[in-house]
């Protein structure tokens, strides 16, 4: 069942939005050990919601790479873990273009939801 | 750092009680009653605090710092294993000031007597550890084009330490290093294929172990050093000092993560590699193998990543209830980001 708006997407800009704006400035007022812990939480709040926007489809492409890749069928944590036991065994090295490929998505994936703004 | 809100109520206490202590302490050590000034609490967790005060003595001033683990209460969590202890710490620094490296000037260690746990006294050096100041603000201007040499010279004095005149240290060469971060993500229930690779491409590289181990500091880094309007002041943070290849020191000072933003200068945010090996090479260093340096650079970004994920993991795992332990697991992407970078490089 859709839930009425706002997204969850509009509800988490609208909470981080008001922490960042109204509560920070108080609380670096009254005691900035926790105005740095908000900015901390409104940081987290925001990974949340690009999180909620990009990681279906994200999680999706992982899953058809890894199948592929692979040659083998599972959900996305048990393909990741054999992909894990491959690299730690050295059966799968970077001169695998495949697997480097692989791994440059997932990672601009991740990076795209934890910190788009990494460098 | 679990039980803010019941530190903040016994602080008075707290403070009363360090202040007891270093008064006994200062009074031994200065032969003369000593009267404690200006005492406040810098930084740290339930663990590991550090405080800053005066010291008054005969109408002399001295302005001190102190290292301190209180004494353990039942359920505190454990410190790290690859963490020295308080009198080790010591005694490391004081090697190390003995030998010419700028680090604190240690004074005295507190005894049973005085209550506090496993602590002791450092001479207070100025300026500040805040990487994104020493990056950006104005007074730090000249400083900026200095301290890219000065980390080398001071890398190049640790690194010439008499071992001789160190307390037991560990010896962790490059081998036992990439076990030790293999072990750590086998400690957490989620595998890791960007690091799984980075170690074993570490593993099929790793350097020979070195003649002669040196005094390595193991956390020699931009944040983790006070500088002023002239620089580097004092080398701070001994606690992963151990024994091993000096060139781990020089590659953890150029992972990006420690580059707060200034991206295209490696050594620390401040200059280039050529400009901190130049440096350690003038002040007595060995020359730098760059393939080297390129490896423990590799390997400290890994580190860094590991690291990430412990922190996070000390949260859920129960033991210490942190949102921003927590948060730093999102972190270690980025250090997924900088390897795939690195290994391209290296290509």
């Amino acid at each position: 069942m859709a839930q009425d708006r706002p997204t969850a997407s509009e509800l988490l800009n609208a909470i981080a939005d008001f922490l960042r704006e109204e509560a920070t400035p108080a609380l670096d007022r009254s005691d900035p050990r926790l105005g740095f812990q908000m900015r901390v939480a409104v940081n987290s709040l925001a990974i949340l919601e690009r999180e909620w926007r990009l990681a279906p489809d994200a999680d999706a492409r992982e899953l058809a790479r890894l199948k592929k890749l692979l040659g083998s069928d599972g959900t996305l944590p048990e393909l990741t873990r054999e992909l894990a036991r491959q690299l730690r065994t050295g059966e799968r090295d970077e001169r695998d273009p495949e697997l480097m490929a692989h791994l440059e998505a997932t990672t601009n994936d991740k990076i795209a939801i934890a910190n788009p703004r990494w460098r | 750092m679990n039980d803010h809100s019941h530190m903040t109520a016994n602080r008075g206490t707290e403070a009363e009680t360090v202040a007891a202590g270093l008064a006994s302490a200062a009074s031994r050590y200065f032969g003369g009653p000593a009267t404690i000034e200006g005492l406040r609490r810098e930084s740290g967790g339930a663990s590991r605090q550090t405080w800053s005060f005066d010291a008054v003595v005969a109408g002399q001033r001295h302005e001190l710092i102190l290292r301190r683990d209180p004494p353990t209460a039942g359920g505190r969590e454990k410190a790290s294993a690859t963490s020295l202890d308080r009198p080790t710490e010591f005694g490391v620094l004081r090697a190390a000031f003995n030998g010419g490296v700028r680090a604190p000037e240690v004074l005295f260690e507190l005894g049973v007597q005085d209550g506090l746990g496993e602590a002791f006294v450092m001479r207070r050096v100025g300026g500040i550890a805040i990487a994104r100041k020493l990056l950006r603000d104005p007074p730090y201007a000249d400083a900026r084009k200095k301290i890219a040499h000065q980390l080398g010279e001071i890398a190049a004095r640790i690194h010439a330490v008499d071992t001789a005149n160190l307390p037991p240290l560990p010896h962790r060469e490059a081998a036992d290093q990439v076990a030790a971060l293999r072990a750590a993500l086998d400690s957490l229930d989620q595998p890791q294929p960007v690091f799984e690779l980075a170690l074993s491409w570490l593993d099929r590289r790793r350097p020979a172990p070195t003649e002669r181990p040196r005094l390595v500091h193991g956390d020699f880094r931009t944040g983790n050093y006070l500088a002023d309007e002239s620089g580097v002041t004092a080398i701070l943070d001994w606690e992963g000092a151990h024994l091993g290849d000096p060139i781990e020191d020089l590659g953890w000072v150029c992972v990006k993560s420690w580059r707060f933003g200034s991206i295209d200068k490696p050594a620390g945010g401040f200059g280039s590699r050529e400009d901190l090996w130049s440096a350690y090479r003038r002040a007595g260093g060995a020359e730098i193998d760059p393939a080297r340096a390129h490896w423990w650079e590799v390997f400290g970004t890994v580190r860094w990543g590991v690291i990430c994920l412990t922190q996070a993991w000390r949260h859920l795992s129960g033991s210490v209830k942190s949102m921003e332990l927590a948060s730093i697991g999102r972190r270690a992407v980025e250090t997924e980001v900088d390897l795939l970078q690195l290994l391209k490089e290296a290509r």
